[in-house]
């Protein structure tokens, strides 16, 4: 994406006020996941648009917004929903990362929230462009408005068969009073001809040509490369470092330290090597001499975690949720059941490692940076470097993967940091594979204790669900006054499975291992607790896994999100049965399969969205062979229906590397892995045919990025189940389960 | 020192490091971006370049190994995105994040120069060194299948 030039809302003002051509209207996108509290954005100064819409006397429309793209398609989407209303193509609309600006909401892309922000702050803003178009064509014209229709990227005069483009009239229309967003008039979804039909994406010839620039790609005048030693060990440093051999090694320029930062940052600071090249940069760190201080966390290991888990999971943890009389309940139980489910930590493992490029100059900076969070990024430099936001100028480039990974600010800290002590050169600091694995930001490790009881009635007497994690929370709140039970449990905390006794208790595993945000985040692993379980119970009850969460689901109702009371959607059980009946449907649930083919089922409430995946497996001699997974999801109105398909095609495969290879294991404070051949990625021979059925919602769109990935690995355990007798409860599921 | 090759058609002399790798001379020194860096150690494809025609793993080829030899890179199968297989990839919508797709286009161009109308098995074999994260893998399948037709129909057609 191009980089726009700093641009802040008095130009933009001036501009149109003056008179100058173009028409362009500001706007805000709804707060994302990651925003702030609506009540603490509005106590933010006021500086209401992060989003614009420009159109110029030659036609050009441009959309500017701060989103980054990271393959989930909003450079598609978020054009498509503006091209509609203003009923032109949506491929003449060109889409431009906005500056980024300290003073507006939110600039940050994740929790599967772009298009459902967006979805109606877009269509007003075009529905507003729309309405003064038509207005000045119609004065232009000197004709009633009534008689002028919007269509092809121009105003149509029909009695006359006159036709103006946007382009003509933007600059008369930039001089009329702006109609309100709460009333303007939006297009009949019923005419919708680009909402609701499938695209192509906007960037695909450039991302098949070797075009399309990445973060790793970014090459401003004058570049120089660096690397980073990290300690191995979380939170270890270098005690001291000698330099000669590295910088012998031809095209090394600089070798010098940098301290860690943690607040936020989390950096893990180390020794940093500056080249001519990048190969130069990574030779010369192979050959510094570095004595680390392996410091607090070196006893730490995936055993001695697992220790704890146990010694936690012995004693009562602090109750978050508590219905009824779970005690009572599973001392009486007409059957019991019992299960322990086990989840590592899990690394990002995105396709281009971590990297970013920073210039700083005497009252300048500037970035180039594969980032899901701009803003911040442009926090952490301004804070470096000592300048004024408005002086330090962040690109977001495309990004190769993101899934969470690049919402951190540790690789923009570092970058900072060693082009600081570079002045005047641009400094890219990539990372090696091997970097990008041993220093990530995990999916928490958790262990999951759950009690259950059937009554007479096979309904549910009795559900009590144990958490002990290495929480997100823990790390990412300041004062260590962190509510881990409310980050930890998503939709376990709210199950949609009716009983009078239910209990969550949660108790913290303390771990030196950094923990964010990983693709569906706790979902990963409350959708495996809770849809492994619920499929024990179904056959503790003798009742069919998918008729059994049905009845269980019950009636028609709206649960109350537990762990966001004030803004969470509730959980409305008619999509939650919709998209466990269309999947089962479209799978064939009840009919005969081939021999030695068997299916499990699982149905999630994720980032206000429904999904549901039927598996087929054979599962023989420990040889595990997943034939076809069938998805069911309900996100809303789908606004790219080619697009959503693809995000949960690839939430599938995500969700089926941390199912069938994913582990990160830690010793003596270390991670062991450190590349794909001891950190295996599904390859496309184990991929299994996906079939993806969308719910034709009305309803507003919702998240998609993410909720295809909770579901899959209890339909794949609970197929499995269904195969063997056996019930894998321990990710990822190895050769010896299946045997 | 100085080593010579032909590079998408066009004579090339670099002075560098023998043993510097093929992938970063590509994009370090010569400034091609397409070809990508993803592992390091041959393992995942994002890097793969056609060395006299035969798909090859760029991350781990010394430079000085190509001396004399013909590599073309992603920027060289066509001059505009023309190649059947990218224009099957934009047909079928492949890429997501598109950072691995340079490595899995390169992959498929070779494979469909050696099987113009291969197996389902022939495309596993081939492709299963080139890692997708975003999990494309269904549609690559799809276009390399869509560009043997296009192929086939082309031959035909002659």
């Amino acid at each position: 994406m191009s980089s726009a030039t700093v641009l802040n809302r008095r130009d933009f003002l001036k501009t149109s006020a003056a008179g100058s051509a173009a028409l362009v209207i500001g706007f805000h996108l709804s707060p994302s996941a990651f925003a702030a509290s609506a009540e603490d954005q509005e106590k933010k100064p006021v500086n209401p648009f992060d989003a614009w819409i420009r159109i110029a006397p030659d036609n050009q429309v441009t959309l500017i917004v701060g989103k980054s793209e990271m393959g989930q398609g909003i450079m598609t989407a978020l054009p498509m929903i503006l091209a509609e209303e203003l009923s032109l193509d949506w491929k003449q609309v060109k889409i431009e990362q906005a500056p980024t600006n300290p003073k507006i909401y939110d600039h940050g892309t994740g929790g599967s929230g772009s298009v459902a922000g967006a979805y109606l702050p877009m269509r007003q803003a075009g529905a507003a462009a729309r309405e003064m178009l038509v207005t000045a064509a119609a004065q232009h014209w000197n004709v009633n408005r009534d008689t002028c229709h919007p269509q092809n990227g121009g105003v149509l005069h029909g009695a006359r068969k006159q036709f103006l483009t946007y382009g003509e009239l933007a600059p008369a229309a930039s001089k009329l009073p702006l109609p309100d967003f709460k009333t303007v008039p939006l297009k009949n979804s019923n005419n919708f001809t680009i909402v609701g039909h499938d695209q192509n994406r906007y960037e695909a010839r450039a991302k098949s040509t070797g075009t399309a620039k990445f973060g790793i790609d970014s090459r401003p005048a004058g570049l120089v490369y660096a690397v980073v030693a990290r300690c191995p060990v979380f939170g270890g440093k270098a005690a001291k470092f000698d330099a000669t051999k590295a910088k012998a090694v031809p095209g090394v320029t600089d070798v010098f330290a940098i301290d860690a930062v943690g607040e936020g940052a989390f950096t893990a600071g180390g020794v940093a090597v500056v080249a001519a090249n990048s190969w130069a940069a990574m030779q010369g760190r192979k050959a510094l001499d570095i004595t680390w201080d392996d410091g607090p966390n070196a006893k730490e290991s995936t055993a001695s975690l697992n220790q704890q888990f146990v010694d936690n999971a012995s004693k009562p943890g602090k109750r978050t949720v508590d219905q009824g009389d779970v005690d009572a309940a599973l001392s009486a139980a007409h059957k019991k059941v019992e299960a322990v489910y086990e989840l590592p930590f899990a690394a990002h493992a995105c396709m281009e490692p971590m990297n970013c490029t920073v210039q700083i100059g005497p009252d300048r900076a500037e970035a180039w940076i594969p980032t899901q969070a701009p803003q911040w990024a442009q926090d952490i430099i301004a804070g470096v470097t000592k300048l004024p936001h408005e002086s330090v100028i962040v690109n977001t480039t495309l990004m190769g993967g993101a899934f969470g990974r690049r919402y951190q600010a540790d690789f923009v800290m570092e970058a900072a940091q060693v082009a600081k002590a570079v002045p005047n050169k641009p400094v890219m600091v990539l990372w090696t594979r091997e970097d990008d694995m041993q220093h990530d930001f995990y999916r928490p490790a958790s262990y999951h204790r759950f009690e259950g009881a059937i009554d007479a009635d096979r309904n549910i007497a009795a559900w009590k669900h144990f958490q002990t994690s290495t929480s997100i929370a823990a790390i990412w709140s300041k004062d260590g006054n962190e509510k881990p039970d409310q980050s930890e449990f998503a939709t376990a905390a709210f199950i949609p499975y009716q009983t009078k006794n239910y209990r969550v208790e949660y108790t913290l595993a303390k771990s030196g291992v950094p923990r964010a945000w990983w693709r569906s985040v706790e979902h990963s692993s409350s959708g495996f607790v809770v849809e492994c379980f619920i499929d024990e119970l179904a056959t503790a009850a003798g009742v069919d896994p998918l008729e059994f969460r049905l009845r269980m689901i019950g009636d028609d109702r709206k649960i109350p999100d537990a762990t966001n009371p004030k803004e969470g959607k509730p959980l409305d059980t008619a999509r939650l049965k919709g998209v466990l009946k269309l999947a089962a449907q479209k799978a064939g649930w009840g009919k005969p399969l081939p021999a030695g083919v068997f299916r499990g089922i699982a149905g999630y409430y994720s980032f206000e969205s429904y999904t549901a995946g039927v598996a087929e497996v054979s599962a023989k001699n420990g040889e595990l062979k997943i034939h076809r997974i069938v998805y069911a999801v309900d996100c809303g109105r789908p606004v790219n229906p080619n697009g959503i398909a693809a995000q949960v095609e690839g939430a599938a495969i995500y969700g089926l590397s941390a199912a069938l290879h994913d582990a990160i294991t830690i010793n003596r404070g270390r991670v062991e892995q450190s590349n794909f051949d001891n950190y295996a990625m599904p390859r496309i021979n184990e991929t299994p045919k996906i079939e993806v059925h969308i719910v034709p919602s009305t309803e507003a769109p919702t998240g998609i990025g993410e909720p295809g990935l909770p579901v899959i690995a209890p339909a794949v355990c609970n197929a499995i189940f269904a195969a063997t007798g056996k019930r894998l409860r321990r990710m990822p599921i190895r050769r010896e389960d299946l045997a | 020192m100085a080593i010579n090759f032909t590079l998408n058609g066009k004579t090339q002399t670099v002075d560098v490091s023998p043993d510097m790798p093929l992938l970063w001379v590509l994009r370090d020194t010569l400034n091609m971006t397409g070809t990508k860096f993803g592992c390091g150690m041959a393992l995942c494809g994002a890097c793969t370049v056609h060395i006299n025609g035969e798909a090859t793993r760029s991350c781990i080829t010394p430079v000085s190994s190509v001396s004399g030899k013909k590599v073309t890179t992603i920027e060289g199968i066509s001059a505009d995105g023309s190649h059947p297989v990218q224009q099957a990839w934009i047909a079928e919508d492949v890429p997501q994040c598109g950072y691995c797709q340079s490595g899995q286009i390169m992959s498929a161009v070779a494979l469909l120069t050696k099987k113009s109308n291969p197996t389902d098995a022939d495309i596993d074999d081939a492709m299963s060194g080139n890692i997708c994260r975003c999990g494309t893998y269904q549609r690559i399948r799809k276009a390399i299948h869509r560009a043997a037709g296009q192929s086939a129909k082309s031959t035909s057609a002659a």
